[in-house]
């Protein structure tokens, strides 16, 4: 029988799924409070918060839709706790309002996307990973966001702490952008002890309140320090553009700077942010590039295309943005070809376009199932003829 | 001719960024009225006032945050309540109060109005109710009195109005007020009693906004509107909410006063007390 109250950190090794293994990481990475709204499929999250969180004194609320959970979640990360939401496509659409209010007021905080057959209502239970240009692009504005893709359930625990990491030392929004099939799939998840977890804290100001706290002033690294809510720094956070004190301004010039910083400061560590697994490479003049539940059959393709006598390997990008340009540039030089398979149209493969000069032959499903093996190794026949 | 005054110093200054000053309200605006009713009330109150958080959204009211020496936040159109929700579910002791808007509270804003009211969230709502889009120009909103005529209503509004002390009482608000931006003293009482109470609490301000609906509406100016909270004012707290309309008609009477005050007896949205098997749950 499982004991009343679970610590924290489940240290040991268990076999629960993608969705629950994304809960536990939460949890282990210090997570305070979860908002959200029931959405296939990622369900699963939130089930396991609402019983876990207030076992180690954490807090779950149901919201009454997704533009109040990401508020939520943005509100409670200014009350100085880890907070997050899950969600799946049409949940993250509407999450993109507050998503872009997190951005400008440089409020970190993680989302979960489990990604589900788009557009519209699509496919609730089925997997597709079409979220990718949304995760991007999907608020009004320019801004800069990281995107972790997880491939495993383990990865599910290790990304959802990574997100929180990241997302407190930019001061970001940070999502974790997975799918139905890795959320639903079962595995072994190995939790580590809870003094192995690795905590990035968010920056604080380093002067006592009263002394002329700045909200966005900055340090070096273009973040700036963050005040907690309810101490007597007596800050003022505005979605409108805004200077270093925080107020709003209504001028070109700081709306320039204001624009410039929040994305410069993702970029400039853009690549120590890029996260990637490559397999089979050394030789290859054909680069398999997939993410997620589709970088795992397209191995068998790989193995299969190697077995005769074809020189390809596997690109796995674990960070989807900031895109890893910068690697794919790389290895255009040795490639011949990319092949990019994905559960949507081409999202990835159109944005790695801009990195190659090399032929990139798409392998693309809309969703509903996982890619299987065989289109894949087609297209590497394919390429290898050339 | 009345002459200057000028002072160096204001007893509220220590609550006010001054150096934001002056405000970007128009001439005969009731905000600065309710903003001062607001700061002379936390000020009065029991809690310290680093632990006074104000939210708003978006329009007029919401840049009423921006002006408060707390720390307080502008954040998206009608967000402000689930802001808010989560703002005080992380950190309990923070009094949090929301000033918002009509549009902003009950048109875009709506369903979080139902929802917060519907836990019994702990949060001080307040509507400075001018019965239009005050920043965007002077639009219609949710409660534009049918037959005003707006910059989208140019033949009078035809969809009928929130009575917003209904609407609130009818969700459960443990104190539901409604005052106009003349009513200070009581405006000020109000504030204050609501903020020694628990759970979800609402107060309603009239304030005219001649700009975009005053002088379209037979209302006349700023001080033409507060002779009307005046005349048409009646202070009856004994009848039923759902007759507390407002109809800014010069032939009607204008319903005041506190319509609800601590009747409710739900528990309050709060991490200790609102706990099912554990969970924070509505």
């Amino acid at each position: 029988m499982m004991p009343e109250t679970r610590p924290r950190v489940l240290t040991g090794a268990h076999f629960i799924n993608g969705d629950i293994a994304c809960a536990e990481g939460a949890l282990a990475a210090g997570l305070g409070l979860f908002a959200g709204y029931p959405i296939t499929p990622s369900t699963e999250v939130a089930e396991r918060l609402s019983q876990r969180l207030p076992e180690v004194g954490g807090r779950y609320i149901q919201m009454e839709d997704e533009l109040a959970s990401m508020a939520a979640v943005l509100g409670a990360s200014w009350g100085g706790v880890r907070a997050m939401t899950a969600t799946s496509g049409p949940g993250f659409t509407l999450m993109m309002e507050n998503l872009g209010l997190g951005v400008m007021t440089e409020t970190p905080c993680v989302v979960v996307d489990v990604q589900r057959g788009s557009p519209s209502t699509g496919l609730p239970t089925l997997v597709g990973q079409s979220d990718v240009m949304q995760a991007k692009w999907g608020s009004h504005g320019d801004y800069e966001i990281v995107a972790y893709s997880p491939s495993s359930c383990q990865e599910m625990f290790d990304l959802t702490i990574k997100a929180f990491n990241t997302a407190d030392r930019l001061r970001i929004p940070v999502i974790l952008l997975a799918d139905e099939v890795i959320g639903h799939m079962t595995e072994r998840v190995v939790i580590p002890e809870a003094s192995k977890i690795e905590r990035v804290e968010r920056k604080r100001p380093a002067s006592a309140p009263g002394n002329g706290y700045h909200p966005y002033a900055t340090d070096n690294d273009l973040v700036p320090p963050m005040a907690p809510v309810g101490e007597g720094y007596r800050f003022h956070i505005t979605g409108l553009t805004h200077d270093e004190k925080g107020y709003p301004v209504t001028d070109a010039v700081t709306h320039e700077r204001l624009v410039r910083r929040i994305n410069e400061k993702v970029l400039r560590q853009a690549s120590s942010l890029c996260e990637y697994e490559e397999a089979s490479l050394d030789d290859a003049d054909i680069v398999v590039v997939a993410y997620g539940c589709v970088s795992r059959s397209v191995r068998r393709a790989i193995r299969e295309a190697r077995e005769g006598g074809i020189r390809v390997g596997l690109f796995r990008p674990i960070t989807i943005w900031p895109f890893p340009g910068e690697r794919i540039r790389e290895l255009s030089a040795q490639a011949k070809a990319f092949v990019v398979a994905e559960l949507n149209l081409g999202q990835f493969g159109r944005e790695l376009e801009r990195f190659t000069s090399k032929p990139v032959v798409g392998v693309n499903r809309a969703g509903g199932e996982l890619l299987p093996p065989e289109p894949v190794l087609a297209a590497i026949r394919e390429a290898a003829s050339w | 001719m009345v002459g200057e005054l000028l002072v160096q110093t204001h007893p509220r200054d220590a609550l006010l960024r001054a150096d934001r000053l002056p405000h970007i309200w128009c001439p005969g605006c009731g905000l600065g009225a309710v903003m001062d009713c607001y700061v002379r009330a936390i000020q009065a109150s029991n809690v310290p006032l680093d632990k006074h958080v104000v939210v708003s959204g978006i329009g007029c009211t919401g840049r009423i945050a921006g002006y408060l020496n707390l720390d307080s936040f502008h954040t998206t159109h009608g967000r402000a309540i689930p802001f808010a929700t989560g703002l005080k579910l992380a950190k309990p002791e923070l009094e949090v109060t929301v000033i918002s808007g009509d549009g902003d509270l009950f048109a875009i804003g709506g369903n979080h109005f139902l929802h917060a009211a519907r836990r019994n969230t702990d949060l001080l709502v307040v509507c400075v109710n001018n019965f239009n889009y005050g920043m965007t120009g002077g639009q219609a909103g949710p409660t534009t009195p049918v037959g005003s005529r707006t910059s989208t209503t140019p033949k009078g509004a035809s969809d009928a109005p929130f009575n917003l002390q209904h609407l609130a009482i009818a969700l459960g608000a443990s104190f539901s007020a409604r005052w106009t931006a003349l009513h200070l003293r009581q405006l000020r009482s109000s504030f204050a009693r609501a903020l020694q109470l628990k759970g979800f609490r609402f107060v309603e301000v009239l304030s005219p906004c001649p700009v975009g609906f005053g002088k379209a509406n037979n209302l006349g100016e700023g001080i033409d509107e507060m002779n009307f909270y005046r005349s048409q004012g009646v202070v009856d707290q004994t009848i039923e909410p759902e007759m507390a309309r407002v109809e800014m008609s010069h032939t009607v009477p204008l319903p005041l006063g506190i319509f609800a005050d601590g009747g409710r007896k739900r528990n309050t949205l709060t991490p200790q007390t609102r706990r099912v098997n554990g969970a924070v749950t509505v």
